[in-house]
């Protein structure tokens, strides 16, 4: 038996299965970040302090254009789809899987940067931070590009210290209190981070899954029923703006205020 | 991709036109639009970046309410021209209304939880 409104739209709604199943996606994906937004606004408010300046901006501004790049060659992909251009509709899809990869690879790098960042409390009640570069636990030192500050204040706020010096030390293992690296369960602020941009991830590594299939072994619809698959490209595209549209709230949120 | 080829000329249209929404699709246009959208984009991203780092006399709040201003138009964009959210049937309409609602509702409890928001979540 056929199922009704699978590539035709219903005449009532104007709308074909898999676009209100989408949107109905979508609806609850809203639910899913505004409550974890909610969250970062709750949990922020609460705090009597909060870092500024721990991220790269520059990368949060690359990863912007590269996601509304992948938004804009998505959107082509499913135009070229629309006037029958296959050529085409190959460049942009592999475009937005390129973007997608491209935007995922920063991520990483940002996620990487967070995860050798140490602070380090020592025995006389200051704090090493920065990079780690040695940490073999055989030897009685670990080994930080970074700097040493007598306030763990001196950390929070980052934006107006001008070009931080860092400086390659050996710290005696004897003289470390604490160590701890900027991970997510550091503060609030790096939990929210992960937990936000690491979601929002997923959501790119998923999406980036099903523009594969599609532009791979799934284009072989192209011949066979030809509607479906442009249907198929604008769900797909709808579920990729969707995840643009996270990250045009999530950039200024965690880099900008 | 031989298969491909012959799916084009027998599946697809002849003229290198389609309909959406009830309206033609041209690529061109499409293209011209697309670039008006991405430089918008842009433009939105620089001037979010500008007001992040205008001087100290401008109060927190209002860089955050500008930034956030910015994000919205910047969201209302992407929403309207890529998701065609502008030209779209009533029955998406009607979900995203039932959608803001609860959104409103998710932020109207945060907002009432003020009164009782945890401590201690130092930074």
């Amino acid at each position: 038996m056929e199922i009704p409104y699978a590539i035709h739209p219903r005449p009532d709604t104007g709308l074909y299965n898999a676009k209100l199943g989408i949107w109905l996606f979508l609806a609850s994906e809203v639910m899913l970040f505004g409550g974890l937004f909610s969250g970062y606004v709750l949990l922020r408010v609460g705090a009597d302090q909060w870092p500024h300046g721990w991220l790269n901006v520059t990368l949060g501004t690359a990863n912007t254009v590269i996601l509304a790049l992948s938004a804009i060659t998505t959107l082509l992909a499913w135009v070229a789809c629309k006037v029958g251009q296959f050529g085409k509709f190959k460049f942009f899809h592999a475009c937005t899987l390129l973007l997608a990869l491209t935007f995922l690879g920063i991520k990483s790098y940002e996620y990487h940067d967070k995860w050798i960042h140490y602070e380090i409390k020592l025995t006389d009640g200051t704090f090493a931070d920065g990079h780690m570069r040695e940490n073999d636990p055989s030897k009685d030192y670990v080994k930080i590009e970074g700097r040493i500050v007598n306030d763990e204040t001196a950390l929070y706020d980052l934006r107006n210290q001008g070009k931080i010096k860092m400086a390659e030390m050996e710290i005696p293992r004897a003289q470390i209190k604490s160590m701890e690296n900027y991970g997510p369960w550091h503060n609030t602020y790096l939990a929210l981070y992960f937990t936000l941009t690491g979601l929002h991830a997923l959501h790119i590594l998923g999406g980036s899954i099903v523009i594969g299939y599609l532009w791979g072994p799934g284009r072989r619809m192209w011949k066979t029923d030809h509607e479906r698959f442009t249907n198929r490209i604008e769900v797909s595209g709808l579920f990729w703006h969707f995840v643009d549209l996270v990250w045009i709230f999530l950039f200024p949120v965690l880099y900008l205020t | 991709m031989s298969e491909l080829k012959t799916a084009e000329q027998h599946n697809a249209p002849l003229t290198g036109e389609s309909q959406s929404h009830g309206r033609p699709v041209d690529f061109h246009d499409y293209l011209r639009r697309c670039l008006y959208i991405f430089i918008a984009i842009l433009c939105a991203t620089s001037l979010m970046i500008w007001i992040s780092y205008l001087p100290e006399h401008y109060t927190w709040a209002a860089k955050v309410g500008m930034i956030l201003a910015v994000a919205s138009a910047n969201a209302f964009v992407v929403a309207g021209f890529l998701m065609h959210l502008i030209s779209e049937k009533k029955m998406i309409y009607t979900v995203l209304a039932f959608t803001v609602f609860f959104v409103i509702g998710l932020f109207a409890l945060t907002l009432y939880a003020m009164h009782d928001f945890p401590t201690g979540t130092t930074h």
